[in-house]
């Protein structure tokens, strides 16, 4: 009904403005506890959190050993500690499943056309296994020498 | 005019931490954090690390595991605040203390580096 918007009074139109009612709905805080896909997504983002975990435990580590051999001690007696274990196993998963998702992400992000074909996605992924598992088993070596 | 983002600068840092947290982190945490705490491998002497951290290599090394995983870190915990949370009001504040705190972790891990 047009004439909603339009009123007429002593031979003046006057227009009322116009408010647009924008498609809102309502989502919850707890969007993401609902599917699998967005928990998943949620855990992936949440990841980033234990690998800051790890660089601060590794911040740690460089002060003990810039400062004396008996900071390095108190360092290693500290890290020995059963709560900051059990967060370093649950640590390692997340940081584990970031990499595993980050490897994975790798072919949908960068697709690999060989003569117009896409390569199979296993295929762009598995030099990222190859070199994750080089690089660890060198630094391994490194310092267990 | 499109306005100015400095969006692909951010999502640089982003990826390059997410390559160096996917191939570093993992054998960092398992050996520091487990395998010697709980004694399975002979955990390595002061001086062992040390002649190890002497090496200029090494030390861009540890600078590059330091650094960079933490502006992947900034920029993930960033955007699940905004949306896990839904807190996109507080972005700057969100931004500040995010990218702040990587940018903290980085100076921290220099001095040591240089220092040491």
């Amino acid at each position: 009904m047009p004439a909603v918007n339009q009123e007429t009074t002593k031979g003046v139109t006057r227009y009322t403005p116009f408010h647009p009612r924008w498609y809102r709905p309502h989502v919850s805080v707890y969007w993401w506890l609902g599917e699998w896909h967005y928990l998943k997504f949620i855990l992936r983002e949440l990841s980033s959190v234990f690998v800051a975990v790890v660089v601060i435990e590794t911040l740690f580590l460089l002060r003990a050993l810039r400062h004396s051999p008996e900071a390095y001690a108190h360092f290693q007696q500290c890290m020995g500690n059963p709560l900051l274990i059990g967060l370093n196993i649950v640590s390692l998963f997340f940081v584990v499943f970031h990499t595993i998702t980050w490897f994975n992400l790798a072919p949908s992000a960068m697709p690999v056309r060989v003569r117009g074909k896409r390569l199979p996605e296993v295929l762009v992924a598995a030099p990222s296994y190859v070199a994750w598992a080089m690089v660890s088993g060198f630094v391994c070596w490194l310092v267990l020498r | 005019m499109a306005k100015q983002s400095n969006e692909a600068f951010f999502w640089l840092l982003f990826s390059a931490g997410g390559v160096v947290a996917a191939l570093l982190i993992p054998a960092q945490l398992f050996l520091f954090g487990i395998a010697f705490p709980l004694a399975w491998l002979q955990a390595p002497s002061f001086d062992h690390l040390m002649s190890l951290v002497r090496l200029p290599l090494v030390r861009v090394y540890l600078f590059v595991l330091c650094s960079l995983p933490l502006f992947h870190w900034a920029h993930r915990f960033r955007y699940t605040l905004y949306d896990g949370l839904k807190v996109k009001h507080l972005t700057g504040l969100i931004f500040i203390l995010c990218y702040g705190g990587a940018v903290l972790g980085t100076v921290i891990a220099a001095y040591l580096l240089w220092t040491i």
